[in-house]
């Protein structure tokens, strides 16, 4: 027992400041690919995700990626597209619509800016979700429902309790029981052998509730897609509140979505880091 | 033995014609039987005799080929540590009309889940098979559609059809009480139906069911380039996301024919080592939570974190996906990273032992641990266990050693230390890790020690040749996976298959459950840590 005190006061306080402080990912972290406009951007079938898409108009070619699909392999990043997409280090990505994650560069225009619809996700998020702030904002509990996930999503989540990002200390936990959750966090593109325990577990959350897809086969079905056994992502299935994009998304990135789904962002960012 | 008298006792047990090929690698044998009723006499031989046990069995669908029908391989390999590195298949073709073969679950008890599967996905009736109930596909699946035949549209979502509730298998009588646990379980953990019998807390009878994560990916990889397909079999499971890329690039880099470069190997085989590493610190962390020693657990997170911190600074992902691609390694460790890596793991080996000493010293644990959950060794052999859980009941497998890949298919392979105990319990499983753990650092130090400038990558020929096949078996964290490749004729992806360690496994949790108290069961499913997502695909 005394080993075991010393051992504590030994490895001192190992918890994170993320939210109030932010954090830079590792160098080689692959975040949001970002598309240089009026380069020779990569054709649609080297996203072995489908996560690029292209259209020609009179304005010439135009290439869209799809964050919520997009599984961060880095493969339109590399030789001979280098030039033309890097992976940034954005992890910073959840958002509350589909439409948000989708950015489009036209490609033969260096002149042309980037769309990516940039929405205050704040503001949107206190617009859209005021009952969901009065009522869950100071507390959060969810339940996380693997959907038929790679368990990749599932370790981050089981992550957020470690001593490191210790979600409970930003009032947000994970419970055992949908009748106790304000919410809940699904993993994987939803199976068909899960598709009826995924419905009957959300019906058994009280509202108001928030449904989060975490991870591209919650948001899109990423590289599983639409087939025989998957439905090809939670909004095909339930209605989803907030898209938190990754492969699988790095326990901040988890955190940050949690926290635009009840619109505590500003809150929670110390005036310095604002 | 000699390849002579393995054929020679084949024919003897054949009344039909055998006809024996050297592959798909030039050290395996691939043995035609003419006839479907010779597959048990012949399984017999290899099981018997020579001490073979089973590998994977595929199914394949070949009727769109002229002349072609459905195959069945049963692939074995042998047990004796030290054997040579090789497969011995067994294959059998059937009409596609009425597709049956004799099933072997009987005298290969290991069979029992494949041939299920092979029913609910093919339609190949094993005739004699004890348990006639669907594996993998769930309730409400329409009779006769057959999701992995070629003529099957996989992309489209078929109809949910009204269905009696499933039969489980449960033990029935006075004061007995079913237990239904699952599939959406209380903690952060992947989905499974467990359904216990029990009378007060002795388990009589455990029955599981699983496949609640089938995703389809083996249809979903069918026609993919095998670049691309590379990225599914890198994501059928988080946290074998090494392990399993590995075996995928293995098996297709046989069948272009191409060898990976000494750096690339290294790279690989440091990646394999590093998923090990997180894992099995992680799991006797989580072993400790089913003991109910919150220290140890939060210490095992502790540790696992600052791992996966690591692989993030070196693969740009927290499960290391990223590091390798088909041909060789994607991104170089320079020697800067290499420092960070060797510090870590020291780290780390102060960490793990400063928790094992712990563990060891609260009798509280201990008594937890000791004689729960006790995985018998002929068990763990009929079911052709693998990995942590077939090492804690005697059986000295690894396929580092058995079949070798990475650094160890080089031309000096490193000294592998094989950790054995004989207990077979929950205690066992959790030193077995505590010391493969150690090895693992170990070997990363050797291999970073080995590393050599040179190229991180070869080129692949596209197309790749037409109708071959690939086989790799990989140590992955839970064990041995085996994988099973095959390009069509425009060199795109005919068929993938794989058998993961805890698909082998999963029968053995049940037996060694049963041994155990209800309250238990978290803790001897922890010691065992099995992944439902690469059993279930």
């Amino acid at each position: 027992m005394l080993r075991i005190l010393i051992n504590a006061l030994r490895t001192g306080v190992v918890t994170t400041r993320y939210p109030a402080e932010a954090t830079v990912a590792p160098g080689r972290f692959r975040g949001a690919p970002v598309l240089l406009p009026g380069s020779r951007l990569p054709p649609p079938a080297v996203c072995p995700a489908g996560a690029l898409s292209e259209r020609f108009d009179s304005g010439g070619r135009h290439v869209a990626l799809d964050l919520a699909r997009c599984v961060f392999c880095g493969r339109c990043a590399v030789d001979p597209w280098e030039d033309a997409v890097t992976m940034g280090r954005d992890f910073e990505l959840a958002a509350r619509s589909r439409e948000d994650l989708r950015i489009e560069v036209v490609a033969d225009d260096p002149a042309a800016p980037t769309t990516r619809p940039l929405p205050d996700r704040d503001a949107d998020a206190v617009r859209t979700s005021s009952e969901i702030r009065r009522v869950l904002g100071r507390s959060l509990h969810l339940r996380h429902l693997d959907a038929g996930s790679c368990n990749a999503c599932d370790w981050e989540l089981a992550a957020l309790l470690n001593p490191v990002y210790d979600v409970r200390r930003l009032g947000i936990d994970f419970v055992a029981s949908p009748r106790h959750a304000d919410g809940v966090v699904v993993t994987g593109s939803v199976t068909r052998n899960l598709e009826t325990a995924v419905r009957r577990t959300v019906e058994a959350i009280p509202e108001p509730r928030v449904v989060i897809a975490v991870g591209a086969c919650g948001a899109s079905g990423g590289i599983v897609g639409e087939g025989y056994a998957s439905a090809g992502g939670v909004d095909r299935v339930l209605p989803v509140d907030v898209y938190i994009p990754g492969c699988p998304p790095r326990p901040e990135a988890i955190i940050f979505g949690i926290l635009v789904a009840v619109g505590r962002l500003d809150a929670r960012r110390s005036p310095r880091n604002a | 033995m000699t390849d002579l008298t393995l054929m020679d006792a084949l024919r003897a047990c054949a009344d039909g014609s055998v006809v024996a090929d050297v592959g798909p690698r030039p050290s395996d044998l691939t043995v035609r039987l003419d006839r479907t009723s010779d597959l048990p006499a012949a399984a017999a031989v290899l099981i018997g005799p020579h001490s073979m046990t089973l590998a994977t069995v595929v199914a394949t669908d070949e009727t769109a080929t002229p002349g072609g029908d459905l195959k069945i391989r049963y692939v074995f390999e042998p047990t004796a540590p030290g054997a040579p590195d090789r497969f011995v298949t067994l294959m059998v073709s059937m009409d596609a009309a009425r597709p049956e073969v004799p099933s072997l679950t009987t005298i290969v008890p290991a069979a029992n889940w494949h041939e299920r599967e092979s029913r609910d996905l093919f339609g190949i009736v094993p005739i004699g098979h004890p348990d006639p109930r669907p594996l993998v596909v769930h309730d409400g699946w329409p009779q006769g559609v057959f999701p992995l035949r070629k003529a099957f549209d996989g992309s489209r979502r078929v109809p949910v059809e009204p269905a009696n509730e499933f039969p489980h298998l449960v033990a029935e009588g006075e004061g007995v009480f079913e237990i239904p646990v699952g599939p959406i379980h209380a903690g952060i953990i992947e989905p499974g139906h467990f359904r216990f019998t029990s009378v007060g807390e002795t388990v009589l009878h455990l029955d599981a069911r699983l496949f609640y994560a089938h995703r389809g990916l083996e249809k979903r990889i069918e026609g993919l380039s095998p670049i691309d397909a590379f990225y599914v079999a890198e994501r059928i499971c988080g946290v074998c996301s090494v392990a399993h890329g590995l075996g995928y690039c293995e098996a297709l880099e046989q069948i272009a024919g191409v060898d990976v470069p000494p750096r690339a190997r290294l790279i690989r085989s440091i990646a394999l080592e590093l998923e090990r590493l997180y894992n099995h610190v992680g799991d006797i962390g989580n072993i400790c939570a089913g003991a109910a020693f919150h220290y140890g657990t939060t210490t095992g997170m502790r540790l696992k974190e600052r791992l996966q911190q690591m692989n993030e600074q070196i693969a740009g992902n927290r499960f290391l996906r990223g590091l390798m691609v088909p041909g060789g390694a994607r991104l170089d460790l320079p020697d800067d990273l290499l420092r960070v890596l060797r510090a870590t793991l020291q780290e780390t080996l102060a960490g793990l032992d400063n928790l094992m000493g712990r563990i060891e010293a609260n009798p509280s644990v201990v008594d937890r641990l000791d004689d729960t959950g006790v995985l018998q060794h002929q068990a763990a052999l009929d079911l052709a266990v693998a990995g942590v859980a077939a090492r804690a009941s005697g059986v000295d497998r690894d396929a580092r050693r058995d079949h070798p890949h990475g650094a160890f298919a080089g031309p000096t392979p490193p000294d592998l230390h094989v950790v054995t105990m004989s207990e077979g319990d929950a205690m066992a499983r959790m030193t077995v890790r505590a010391l493969e753990a150690r090895e693992s650092i170990r070997l990363v130090d050797e291999f970073v020690r080995r590393i050599e400038p040179g190229p991180l990558q070869v080129a692949l020929a596209e197309p790749l040749p037409g109708g071959r096949i690939g086989i790799s078996a990989i140590e992955s964290p839970r064990g041995e996976a085996v994988h099973w490749l095959r390009t069509d004729a425009g060199g795109r992806i005919d068929r993938y298959h794989l058998r993961s360690p805890s698909y082998h496994n999963w029968p053995a949790v049940l037996l060694a459950a049963e041994t155990a108290i209800v309250p238990d069961f978290p803790l001897v499913n922890k010691s065992f840590e099995l992944c439902y997502s690469c059993t279930d695909r």
